[in-house]
């Protein structure tokens, strides 16, 4: 792909030498322009893939991580689009694919999408709560009502929490360590009560 | 009048759920329910080990578990920039190829079913029972193989299991002649299927299709032959393409890719190198021999610090997307160093091929949508994750 071009037309457009592809940080007031400029002039006429980040520890704590794939030149292109108060403008109009993908971000993340003509969950249900991929939320789950308000109103079921059962067991720190492998998730743990 | 089709009905193949709003018999809005099958996989792999992860991959596309295996196995071996073995490759390629004629084999069986005609469906499940069988010799499981770890394979092959899949691929050519006389001419088939819901090139592309459903709109794009992996470039092999997109094409092009594969079988098993079938410069990712493990006090810590911190894949992002027989599926993973990843994103292509639904599926009347439903070959457990 013409790097050059890309980032003479959007200036704020930052090249990040990825390892496995072209790899940019855009400005995501920019990124809706930037994935048309991508479709048009460069060839980019497929969207392999979108989907929400937590960073956790940066600013902002949310982005979007955008994958197009050229068919012709065969390909890939991604780019980083961190939030603007947890929002990114959609890119929907541009490759109609992006409906699903960016429903399943929002579910996910809690990450809005500007100008978005369907902005419902996806793949929770829509009274759901939570944000689950969120870092904060934890792996088992936190018990919600029902989905069925009036199932619910007759045998009284919430949606629990997952058994854990004491897994999956790994280490705490990622790395080569000598401390002794425990789960991630301390929630179902009896002994260390949920904060 | 509103309709409700699904979540527990024969045509939707799983627990997908399509809320359809009617004109007579005519369709007019089509809005798909999905997540019924979510179990937030997505989740479950920042939280465990990449080996941990394996299993699940089984669980995507449950029609196709060792291609699953061997693009996540990919995905991974590239962000820790491991290079398999010739052998670990040819392999992998026999798994990925098994895995396409598997799928496609029942693709195309309750294909046949979900639009009247029952025998095919017997015949096809015949050699996928077959395939099943060599698949349980492989792994030692029928239907969740995980076959793969990161850095190479549980196994190597069994003794003489090649000669097996041989006698297999003949097999299976015989099967899909049959189907082929019984279907490509059958005028109740074609009536249900020729014109129905046609997706154009510019619609299929604008969705993000991948795989067979792709194809058949006339675009010639398979991650084989166009970003090979694995070894694929070594093979000789033609990619099936349809004209008109619609579900006839799709048909076709499953039972073209089903001969190609076999094609793809025959070489590699001709071609299978020797040597290792694991990558043996891989130290803190692949675990080391069993003889080793019990004889040696360093393979023996090597071993324990593998199995209980992970093998160790350095910091980075990659994206790796795998033809898959349903599509491209793609694994985004964000590594911090250690034995977990940060996160893990998973892109199935049923979920990519059951988003273009409400764009097809209104203009249609009831009747087709077993037929629509049926040839973009879509598993809940992928969509859903």
């Amino acid at each position: 792909m013409d790097v050059l071009a890309l980032t003479q037309k959007f200036p704020q457009t930052q090249n990040l030498a990825g390892q496995d592809m072209t790899t940019f940080a855009v400005n995501s007031t920019e990124l809706a322009d930037i994935v048309k400029y991508l479709r048009d002039e460069q060839g980019f006429d497929l969207l392999a893939d979108l989907c929400g980040m937590d960073w956790k520890d940066r600013t902002p704590r949310f982005g979007v991580v955008i994958h197009l794939l050229s068919t012709k030149n065969r390909e890939y292109v991604r780019l980083h689009a961190p939030c603007v108060d947890d929002a990114v403008p959609t890119v929907s109009a541009i490759h109609p694919g992006a409906n699903w993908h960016e429903r399943e971000a929002y579910d996910m993340f809690g990450i809005k999408f500007i100008g978005h003509p369907d902005p419902r969950r996806i793949l929770m249900w829509e009274a759901y709560p939570y944000h689950p991929l969120r870092k904060e939320f934890p792996l088992a789950g936190i018990e919600v009502p029902f989905p069925a308000a009036d199932v619910a109103a007759v045998t009284g079921q919430t949606v629990e929490p997952a058994p854990m059962m004491g897994g999956p067991f790994v280490s705490s720190g990622g790395h080569m360590s000598g401390a002794e492998p425990q789960a991630l998730d301390q929630s179902w743990n009896e002994e260390k009560p949920k904060s | 009048m509103t309709l409700n089709m699904g979540p527990s009905h024969p045509a939707t193949h799983g627990v997908l759920r399509l809320s359809l709003e009617l004109d007579g018999d005519k369709v007019i809005k089509c809005d798909p329910v999905i997540g019924y099958l979510h179990r937030g996989d997505e989740k479950i792999a920042e939280n465990m080990t990449y080996n941990q992860f394996v299993p699940y991959t089984d669980r995507l596309d449950y029609l196709a578990p060792l291609a699953n295996n061997v693009a996540y196995a990919i995905a991974v071996e590239k962000l820790a920039g491991l290079k398999m073995p010739e052998r670990c490759e040819a392999i992998r390629v026999v798994c990925c190829e098994m895995a396409r004629i598997s799928s496609h084999l029942l693709g195309l069986g309750v294909y046949a079913m979900d639009t009247g005609a029952w025998t095919v469906f017997m015949y096809t499940f015949n050699e996928r029972e077959k395939l099943y069988t060599l698949f349980e010799e492989l792994t030692g499981a029928r239907f969740t193989t995980s076959y793969t770890r990161i850095g190479g394979l549980t196994r190597d092959l069994p003794e003489g299991w090649l000669q097996r899949v041989e006698t297999f691929c003949d097999g299976v050519l015989k099967t899909i002649d049959e189907v082929d006389r019984l279907l490509t001419r059958n005028g109740i088939f074609l009536e249900r299927t020729e014109g129905i819901a046609p997706i154009s090139k510019e619609l299929a592309l604008a969705y993000g299709l991948t795989g067979p459903n792709l194809r058949a709109s006339g675009v010639a794009f398979d991650l084989r032959k166009d970003k090979p992996y694995s070894g694929y470039e070594k093979y000789e092999f033609d990619i099936p393409v349809g004209t008109k997109g619609d579900c006839f094409d799709r048909y076709l092009v499953r039972m073209e890719e089903v001969r190609q594969s076999v094609r793809i079988l025959r070489q590699a098993i001709k071609t299978m190198p020797s040597g290792a079938w694991y990558a043996e410069d891989a130290k803190k990712i692949f675990l080391p021999p069993k003889a080793k493990t019990m004889t040696k006090m360093e393979e023996l810590i090597q071993n324990f610090m593998l199995v209980t911190e992970g093998p160790q894949i350095p910091a980075g992002e990659v994206y790796f997307e795998a033809e898959n027989p349903k599509g491209s599926l793609g694994f985004y993973i964000v590594s911090n160093g250690g034995g977990v990843p940060y996160r893990l994103r998973i892109h199935g292509p049923s979920f990519v091929s059951l988003s273009i639904l409400p764009a097809i599926v209104p203009g249609n009347f009831l009747t087709d949508i077993a037929s629509i439903l049926g040839s973009l070959d879509f598993v809940m457990g992928e969509c859903d994750r």
